[in-house]
């Protein structure tokens, strides 16, 4: 195919055929504003603030919809384009809530950073100021907060929820001023098939929908004298956090943010991998029991809270597949409530479990009722990223600079395989290299699933081959799904993730949230991975050392007590 | 009609049927929704929560987006309507004949706004652009009747003439 001249701005610029008007202008280095667009989404032109005149004939496009074309001739820069651009936001700005300075997103909404690019002044904002909406606030928790007076209409959390989520749990309603994205009948998002995966909070560009936050409460534990306040941090959390402190995307600080939390107060610094390692042991010997049974195949993964929501409104008829693991998280904590408690001598009543995770839906996940196997809530506050990153900056910690401790010692030792939790494939990889040698005793190399979409794969164990297929993005899952639910597949293991690239791409993970930060964290848990010394779940010492102790045999007696969950059907 | 509350797994079940009968005419595909709308809204008088529900899970779609469908369209109501729909003119000719002072008058008389229905479901009251019968301004529709060139006294009158109607069960 030719490639298309244009001109913009008075530069040629060639572009391959299919090319919009924004990415022809991106590649010759001329940035246009942009609300409604999001790099992974399907395109919507709704904002008008990408707006560039056409010289030829005078008309202003939306820049993001509408496709280059030979010899157009295009201005970014004319006064017609530029007043229209800053017209629409002032537009944009007419109904929004004045209230930016307490707003969650101070600081990081783009609809407040637009609205000081483009110098719109106050006069500007309330020569517009009219009719105002009066929506309720959606505050029921436990994972997200909707706020939808925020909402400017720009329909990514839509997009998200159906294009990648295959929910829609979210859409527009009303028409004309009354237009608004809500859920059907304003019910709370905790009561409807809604994942908590928080997809919607890492796109909307506003304070329209954002976590629950937990921050106070935290603060509040720390500063209580009485209070052993332990805290986990999520595999995929050292990878992204630095993000939030001016390192670029795919920056390890491990270290670093161990020594912030140690800072912060935190009495006991742990990784959230020791229980995935132990979450690899129980499910892996699950594996083989059902496999050894032929039982429930295929099993399906257990440890990302979204799906699990997802698949009791979703695949009731299939929660039996589901892994009885419960998710790292979940072992951590009730762990740290009972065989930590025993090993340091302190009473379980007085901790305080607190896990940094790259996930909202963790948040839903450490209320639910079946959490309470060490006596107390097992759980008791979740922290995205970004909020652990608000208390950092709040006390003045400057992450980047610090130096490097380790985690503490007694639940502290941590595999590869571990690590590679927090993104696709990795589950799966991390428990085929222990079920391989609890069968076999031969070792298992690596096997380069690849990150995205659907992926299958055919793994021979000891004269068997086994099927297995590897997803992130429920809409991806429900592909597969179907495929089980309609007996049209033959698989023997799924592992599902709700959100796309799996935890490096979570609903709590700093903004943006786009493919190429997912992307660049995935790769640094994989070089984490490459350079650990252990890289096997089963030849962790601190998990046999555990075995021994405190829990027998894996699936036995206190294990299954204390590390197994059930799931109850919900309606559509 | 059975209750609605869904507590009573079989009274949900009664409360669906005249539903279930509507999606029976239709195949379940997406592109039935808004029929599927019309007639459950002639079932029940409007569309409950109840009944969204059950048809976005028969069709396979969100129910927010089925929600999203019926606020759309000005058509479909989702709060019970009373048994006479009052349709208060505020075109031109209206307006400028007095359409404010008639709607004022009906509004003191049934203690309800615009777009409200009476707690006894009698009436509800609305306002529409123009009915076309500009030469009776300032007029008002009542049901299928029409009633022109009123006052805010008259008004109260022609109200009279609706209310005690025992005639006719209640639609929802």
């Amino acid at each position: 195919m030719n490639k298309i001249a244009l001109t913009i701005d008075d530069q040629r610029v060639e572009v391959e055929p299919g090319t919009t008007l924004l990415e022809a202008a991106r590649q010759i280095g001329i940035e246009i504003p942009t609300l409604c667009y999001h790099p992974d989404l399907s395109l919507h032109g709704s904002c008008r603030v990408c707006v560039v005149e056409d010289v030829n004939t005078k008309r202003l496009l939306a820049s993001c919809v509408v496709e280059a074309a030979e010899g157009m001739v295009i201005s970014t820069r004319s006064s017609h384009a530029r007043r229209a651009r800053r017209r629409n936001v002032e537009l944009l700005l007419a109904n929004h809530p004045n209230d930016c300075l307490s707003c969650e997103r101070n600081g990081s909404c783009e609809l407040q950073e637009i609205t000081h690019k483009l110098g719109v002044t106050k006069e500007d904002v309330e020569r517009f100021r009219g009719k105002q909406r009066d929506f309720p606030l959606d505050e029921r928790g436990p994972a997200l907060r909707r706020e939808p007076n925020k909402c400017i209409l720009c329909g990514r959390c839509v997009r998200v929820c159906e294009e990648v989520q295959g929910l829609a749990a979210v859409d527009f309603a009303g028409r004309g001023f009354n237009s608004i994205v809500t859920t059907a009948f304003d019910l709370p998002l905790s009561e409807i098939n809604c994942a908590s995966c928080g997809q919607c909070a890492t796109v909307c560009p506003t304070g329209a929908i954002t976590e629950v936050r937990e921050v106070d409460a935290v603060w509040r534990a720390l500063e209580d004298e009485d209070k052993f306040v332990v805290v986990q941090t999520a595999p995929a959390i050292q990878a992204s956090i630095g993000e939030e402190f001016g390192l670029p995307a795919g920056t390890v600080v491990t270290g670093k943010l161990v020594t912030a939390l140690r800072m912060l107060g935190f009495d006991g610094v742990f990784s959230t991998e020791f229980t995935a390692d132990l979450t690899i042991i129980e499910e892996g010997w699950e594996f083989i029991d059902r496999i050894q049974g032929n039982k429930r195949l295929p099993i399906i993964t257990s440890c990302c809270p979204g799906w699990i929501k997802y698949a009791e409104h979703n695949y009731p008829d299939l929660l039996e597949h589901l892994s009885t693991a419960k998710s790292p998280q979940q072992m951590f904590s009730t762990l740290a409530k009972t065989y930590y408690a025993e090993r340091i001598g302190v009473d379980p009543e007085k901790i305080y479990t607190v896990s940094i995770m790259p996930c909202t839906a963790k948040k839903f996940e450490k209320n639910r009722i079946e959490h309470r196997d060490s006596g107390f809530q097992d759980t008791d506050a979740v922290l995205t990223t970004r909020e652990l990153a608000d208390m950092i900056k709040e006390v003045g910690i400057d992450l980047a600079h610090l130096h490097e401790e380790d985690y503490d010692s007694i639940m502290g030792s941590l595999s590869g395989a571990a690590t590679i939790f927090g993104t696709t494939g990795g589950v799966t990889e991390a428990a085929l290299r222990t079920v391989k040698e609890l069968l076999t005793g031969e070792p298992l190399d690596r096997l380069n699933l690849g990150i995205l979409g659907n992926r299958e794969a055919e793994v021979e164990i000891a004269g068997r081959t086994y099927r297995i297929a590897m997803v992130s993005g429920l809409a991806n899952a429900a592909e597969v799904l179907n495929q089980v639910r309609a007996g049209t597949c033959d698989l023997d293991w799924i592992e599902v993730m709700a959100c796309p690239h799996g935890c490096v791409g979570g609903g709590g993970q700093p903004l943006p949230n786009s493919r190429e930060q997912k992307e660049k964290r995935a790769q640094a848990l994989a070089s984490i991975d490459e350079h650990k010394s252990i890289r096997k779940s089963h030849e962790n010492p601190a998990i046999k050392k555990l075995y021994e102790d405190f829990l027998g045999e894996p699936l036995g007696g206190r294990a299954h007590e204390l590390l197994h969950t059930s799931y109850q059907a919900r309606p559509r | 009609m059975g209750c609605p509350c869904g507590h009573d797994g079989s009274g949900l079940e009664r409360y669906l049927q005249p539903l279930q009968e509507v999606l029976a005419k239709y195949p379940s595909e997406e592109r039935y929704l808004v029929p599927i709308l019309q007639d459950a809204q002639e079932a029940y008088g409007y569309l409950p929560q109840e009944v969204l529900r059950e048809v976005a899970v028969k069709l396979n779609i969100s129910f927010s987006k089925v929600y999203g469908v019926a606020t759309f369209y000005t058509q479909f109501h989702l709060q019970p309507r009373g048994k006479n729909v009052i349709k208060v003119c505020t075109g031109t000719a209206c307006h400028v004949r007095g359409a404010g002072e008639v709607l004022k008058a009906i509004e003191e008389e049934l203690g309800i706004q615009s777009g409200q229905t009476t707690p006894d479901l009698e009436f509800t009251l609305e306002t529409v652009a123009c009915i076309g019968a500009c030469g009776l301004a300032p007029v008002i529709m009542i049901n299928d009747d029409t009633h022109g060139r009123l006052t805010k006294s008259s008004v109260k009158t022609v109200l009279e003439g609706y209310k005690n109607q025992s005639g006719g069960g209640v639609v929802a």
